[in-house]
């Protein structure tokens, strides 16, 4: 029988006795899902409950001259027909920029458009009815009349004087542009054997959440309470901007998620046609709900990732890269998206370029400019796969260039994982990374050599397999530096409150939020493991600005980092808390008493009090304690990362594929993903994010773009057309772990969320070049169509 | 023109009489009327699976079928499924491997792999991944379900042994 | 995407559904298994005023032998020529073609007589009745006629059919003595609609083609049945015969460009289809190198 160790304060959580940490479990109430009794917003019914349709405008920039709803608003079980003007009475229009993005300038934007379209999708009508067949009814009645005008599709030109420019009182098409010069590049270039140059283009993304974006907005007016179920990631911003711009007090305004059919940072952002939607029942008095439709979900959830990135590499016979430059142009939309605004994927394109190499020198310009198409903001790895395929396809190139293999000039490059903490080329710091055990694991797991081996067997019979390797950065865990050093309000700490009820289970409320990757377990299972307690007894709450603590959600990888250290603090002062009571129950210290198992135990192993006999008597006969005793069975604890800015984690990814240089289609055959997030909660919960993260970066490489025409109509608008992976045409993914925990918080997690999608899309790219590298060609365009690579290869 | 039409019904089991819009699709009917919110509406265009149900048996895309075809019909949705138990084994194995996260796509992924299951013992990881393939996931990028379901096939063959 | 409003009629026999038509002409919409009616209506593509729903029409259905000819009604579902045994004697290249549309739930719903009638070039069952040989047997107001389907296609979305006549039936000669087959289509996933494909039936005899069907689809306006196949008929299969072939075949094309693919690259790919094809079904693997570089 084992001494229970005392001074618990000093015992590492991972020490607990039955301890979940580090442990697959299955997640809690996922019965409700798997019976298809969830309850996602769309499900959502509210008496007197109106359904909106958005009339949207054709012309991707046009003057709105007219409507004419006189037809419309005569037709049975029309509620109401409001166009911008009638909503602007309601509420106010706002701007995305951020003090600490220097520079960076925007339009006011409306909830519904007011005199003016700026991009093929935005609505211009809100039309409220008994039901959304019928809006669409009336839809087809209301005349409006636009005068076009001439619109900015072309982000190479948007700069050119004689582009028209879409905010004439914005002075240009410029939103943000950003330099950053380390080192000596020119004298590192000089110095160069060899310096190699690439433009890398990506194709226009967004997220395709299965459940389309959808919010049912219930204003009451007796109450004067506003309650918006939406599936948002950031509640309390939610109920901070809806508040502003509505003319309410936050406390008015209560935002409630329950079950949300998939986000991925697509439901993050505020949109004008869901804040059209909150207004439109606080107009009407009544709840209303709007559900985008998979066409609208198309035109209008954000865009992301249209970049256009010049890059260039210096490297030496020996494989030193010497230098690094990059000059990144993207097009967004024509309003930087509110609150996080459009210039922070390019703000982070400049910073992770070059991220796990050890050059300083480093050179970058980043422009983001406005364009006449759908909005562009932060979806899942937000500039990550870019700065990971410019960085990777330039170290490859590298590599061919000297003749070296792509895996020894990473070794000879990768940041020394001995060399912690040091700092990027723009100021990245990093705490402790492990990119050379990384890449070790991965060429184990890969069986690298073996497959070298096999390429070059089948080379002989005209099949032609590459293999291609990514290493790269992630942002998790951020800090106050990322939104709210720029004014904006949210929130970069997150809370937990913990109650024992009065049969011995534990109520806790998190402010992080859950879409699907496991928040709610992630909490149980840290509170189970420090209190003590079996994590059947934990009851998760989150998703209600009314009955949260108050924090920033789950965005950026930082609910299992931030929200999972709230509730370890948390759970250890309720531990303590709980332990002071049953030392007076028992006549005992609490240096002698410990929770395990769902009881009291004390020194020599011995179960004294089950909690909820506990619980019983702090609730119900406090008169049976020791006189002045004040048994507090509720604790809060509040997480802020306060000594680095991100807590970054590292990774690297490989693809292994064959490309039919007769047909260009590419076959996925396997992929590998090592990441190094700390310490790690549940393993299976972890490597799934890293799974379905890394398909969507296959996704990126081989089907995905957003096509828009020349005259600003995007014309893939359905799921037949926009390609997402389905699973015919995707790998096993396996993945390995090392684990290097931030010493930031007790817990020691990174944040995991978000790096498959980081570096996938570079490991295919530099696969299918690996693979076509024969036949002298380079291809640095994604996705990779088989018209792209037929082209590439000289075939049509 | 709002043309009302009578429509009769077994929905998992129970006979449902309803007089609909001839333009009421399935699997809106099966959401609003009847209130079996299981059946999601991921497309309105038949490409995403999440609204797959079983009419006679067969598996189909309830927003491609108007509620009045199904006249005569039995419809069985996620509900009925769990109800009977008849995937209880498949959504254990779903549970066990985590094969879902936000769950949207759930209730048409254990239909179509029941369907499956039901049509070949065992299914190899391709046949697996080729049957789901009109099944639109976004979360879990798919590896987690094809183990879900392979789990199932196996258990099941051991169980008939 | 809520579809129109439109009134709806249960047909109750073919004679029915013909008088709905005849009433209401090119305001009617057919509806059979609705697979590509409905998301084009949910889409507001098309609102018509009525759909005359044919799906009770036990007439339509079946699938039998008589004689040499294998007759299928109009409302078989794609998943009914998957499982028929006589599909899989008599004429295995549509249970092969089937097996490429969409997913199974589409399949279990859509109809031969829609597909056929749809006629979306990318489509693989009006290409086979082009390899097969196939009769498309249709009802209207004066009678039953019969058309072949070498005749039925007329462009995108547009065949023989009036909008007052009904696809009752398709007849396909039964799979002669020596006949194989030969079916491949590129898409970019599974189930997506052709890039370019090919549905093939051939007669070989002492390594060579007796006879060559070659029905191509998503490479025009409307599926082809490639005269190139000719140039490969009752001749010595060689590199340049083959060569000749391929550049015949590329004269005879009029591909479309579409987000998929640009016409040059639909008449590569029909290329490879062409060569591939010759290649399995004379079993000469040989014959399948890509062009040299």
């Amino acid at each position: 029988m084992t001494a229970i160790r005392m001074e618990a304060d000093t015992l590492s959580v991972l020490d607990r006795p039955n301890s979940y940490i580090g442990k697959t479990v299955p997640r809690p109430n996922l019965d409700r899902l798997l019976q298809g009794r969830g309850q996602y917003v769309s499900d959502l019914e509210l008496p007197r409950m109106g359904h909106v349709a958005f009339l949207r405008s054709p012309c991707d920039h046009a003057r709105i001259v007219a409507i004419d709803a006189s037809a419309a608003n005569r037709m049975p079980g029309v509620i109401a027909i409001v166009t911008g003007r009638g909503l602007a009475s309601v509420i106010t229009p706002w701007v995305g920029v951020l003090s600490h993005l220097k520079g960076l300038k925007s339009a006011p934007q409306h909830a519904i458009a007011v005199d003016r379209v700026c991009w093929q999708g935005e609505a211009v009508a809100a039309i409220v009815a008994t039901s959304r067949a019928v809006a669409e009814d009336a839809m087809e009645k209301v005349a409006v009349d636009y005068e076009e005008l001439e619109a900015v599709t072309d982000m190479r030109t948007a700069l050119d004087p004689s582009t028209s420019v879409i905010h004439p009182s914005l002075g240009d098409n410029l939103a943000f542009e950003r330099t950053h010069n380390a080192g000596d590049v020119d004298r590192a270039f000089s110095e160069s054997d060899e310096v190699v140059e690439a433009e890398f283009v990506f194709g226009r993304h967004t997220g395709v959440t299965l459940e389309p974006r959808a919010v049912v907005a219930d204003w009451n007016t007796a109450e004067a309470r506003l309650t918006i179920y939406q599936g948002t990631q950031a509640p309390h911003m939610v109920q901070n901007i809806a508040a502003l711009h509505l003319g309410l007090r936050d406390a008015q305004v209560r935002v409630v998620c329950k079950d949300v059919g998939g986000s991925f940072g697509i439901k993050v952002h505020i949109y004008a046609d869901e804040m059209a939607t909150c207004a439109l029942s606080k107009l009407l008095r009544r709840p209303v709900k709007f559900v985008a439709d998979r066409v609208e979900s198309f035109n209008t959830d954000i865009h992301a990732r249209d970049h256009r990135c010049k890059g260039r590499v210096g490297v030496r016979q020996d494989g030193t890269i010497t230098a690094l430059e990059i000059d990144d142009l993207t097009g967004i939309g024509p309003y930087s998206m509110y609150p996080r605004t459009s210039a922070i994927e390019a703000n982070q394109v400049i910073n992770l370029v070059g991220g796990p190499y050890v050059t300083q020198n480093y050179r970058a310009r980043a422009r983001v400019v406005f364009q006449n198409k759908n909005v562009m903001c932060q979806y899942r790895a937000v500039g990550h796969p870019i700065a990971c395929s410019v960085t990777e396809g330039l170290v490859d190139l590298a590599a061919a260039k000297i003749g070296m293999d792509p895996v020894e000039i990473r070794r000879r490059n990768l940041i020394a994982d001995n060399a912690y903490p040091c700092a990027s080329p723009t100021g990245m710091k990093f705490e402790r990374l492990s990119h050379h055990a990384s890449l070790a694991k991965l060429l184990q797991m890969m069986s690298y050599d073996a497959l070298r081996a096999e390429q070059a067997t089948l080379r002989m019979r005209n099949i032609h397999r590459g293999i291609g390797i990514a290493s790269f950065i992630e942002v998790t865990n951020p800090s106050a530096a990322f939104y709210g050093v720029g004014g904006a309000k949210i929130s970069s700490q997150d809370g937990v409150t913990l109650r024992l009820d009065a049969q011995g289970s534990v109520i806790c409320q998190t402010s992080i939020t859950e879409q699907g990757q496991g928040s709610e377990s992630l909490t149980a299972q840290i509170v189970g493991s420090v209190l003590g307690i079996s994590m059947e007894r934990v009851r998760v709450m989150l998703g209600d600005t009314d009955n949260t603590p108050y924090g920033g959600g789950t965005w950026a990888s930082r609910g299992a980092g931030i929200g999972g250290e709230a509730a370890l603090q948390a759970a250890k002062v309720l531990r303590r808390n709980i332990l002071d009571v049953a030392a007076a129950i028992l006549q005992s210290t609490p240096a002698e008493l410990d929770v395990v198992g769902d009881h009291i135990m004390d020194a020599s192993g011995v179960r004294r009090i089950e909690l909820n006999e506990l619980a019983r008597i702090v609730y119900f006969r406090p008169d049976t304690l020791p006189p002045g005793i004040q048994p507090e069975l509720m604790a809060t604890r509040h997480f802020v990362p306060r000594q680095y800015p991100f807590a970054f984690t590292n990774g690297v990814q490989a693809s292994w594929l064959e490309v039919d240089t007769e047909t260009g289609f590419v076959k996925l055959l396997k992929h590998w993903v090592v990441e190094d997030c700390g310490t790690i909660i549940n393993p299976q919960l972890v490597d799934e994010q890293i799974r379905g993260g890394a398909v969507q970066g296959l996704g990126a490489a081989l089907f995905e773009k957003c096509v828009y025409d020349e005259r600003g109509q995007l014309t893939n608008a359905n799921m037949a057309d926009y390609l997402v992976p389905m699973s015919g045409d995707m790998p096993d993914i396996e993945v390995g772990h090392v684990v290097s925990p931030t010493l930031e918080s007790e817990l020691g997690a990174k944040g995991a969320g978000e790096a498959g999608t980081a570096g996938a899309a570079a490991a295919v790219a530099n696969a299918v070049n690996d693979a076509l590298r024969p036949f002298g060609t380079t291809i640095t365009e994604i996705p990779l169509t088989p018209q792209v690579i037929l082209t590439a290869l000289g075939r049509i | 023109m709002t043309e009302l039409v009578p429509v009769s019904l077994l929905v998992n089991g129970e006979p449902v009489d309803a007089v609909v819009p001839a333009r009421l699709n399935l699997a809106d009917f099966l959401r609003e009327n009847l209130k079996l919110t299981g059946t999601h509406v991921g497309c309105e265009h038949g490409v995403c699976g999440a609204c797959t149900v079983r009419v006679d048996s067969e598996i189909v895309r309830s927003c491609l079928m108007l509620a009045v075809q199904a006249q005569g019909a039995s419809v069985e949705t996620i509900e009925g499924l769990s109800d009977s138990g008849e995937i209880a084994d498949l959504q254990a194995a779903f549970r066990e491997r985590n094969a879902l996260q936000c769950g949207y796509c759930t209730p048409g992924m254990l239909i179509t792999a029941q369907d499956l299951l039901r049509q070949s013992s065992t299914p190899d990881r391709e046949a697996i991944r080729e049957h789901l393939s009109g099944n639109y996931c976004r979360c879990t990028g798919y590896q987690a379900i094809v183990d879900a379901v392979e789990a199932t096939a196996r258990a099941r063959g051991e169980r008939s042994t | 995407m809520k579809a129109a409003a439109f009134a709806y009629a249960r047909a109750t026999s073919v004679v029915n559904a013909l008088e709905l038509l005849a009433a209401h002409g090119d305001r009617a919409k057919v509806l059979s298994g609705g697979q590509s009616l409905m998301p084009a209506m949910n889409l507001r593509l098309v609102s018509p005023d009525i759909l005359v729903d044919i799906g009770g029409l036990h007439e339509l259905h079946g699938i039998t032998v008589k004689g040499d000819v294998l007759v299928i009604g109009a409302l078989t579902r794609h998943v009914g020529l998957l499982r028929s045994p006589e599909v899989a004697v008599h004429a295995p290249l549509l249970r092969d073609a089937v097996a490429h549309v969409a997913h199974p739930a589409i399949r279990n719903r859509g109809t031969i007589g829609g597909s056929l009638a749809h006629a979306d070039p990318a489509s693989e069952l009006p290409a086979c009745t082009l390899a097969l040989d196939a009769t498309i047997v249709i009802r209207g107001a004066g009678g039953e006629r019969r058309v072949a389907a070498t005749d039925f296609f007329r462009g995108i979305y547009e065949t023989a059919l009036s909008a007052e006549e009904l696809l009752v039936a398709v007849e396909f000669p039964v799979a002669g003595e020596g006949s194989t087959f030969f079916f491949q289509e590129f898409a970019r996933r599974h189930g997506d609609y052709a890039i370019a494909g090919l549905a093939a039936r051939a007669i070989v005899k002492d390594r060579a083609f007796a006879d060559l069907k070659l029905g191509f689809f998503a490479v025009g306006d409307r599926p082809l049945l490639a005269a190139a196949a000719r140039r490969l008929t009752d001749v010595s299969i060689t590199t340049a015969t083959l060569a000749e072939a391929l550049a015949a075949l590329a004269d005879e094309l009029n591909p479309q460009g579409d987000q998929q693919a640009s016409p040059v690259m639909r008449r590569h790919l029909a290329g490879v289809l062409l060569r591939r094809s010759v290649a399995t079904l004379l079993a000469r693997p040989e014959l399948d190198v890509g062009v040299a570089r």
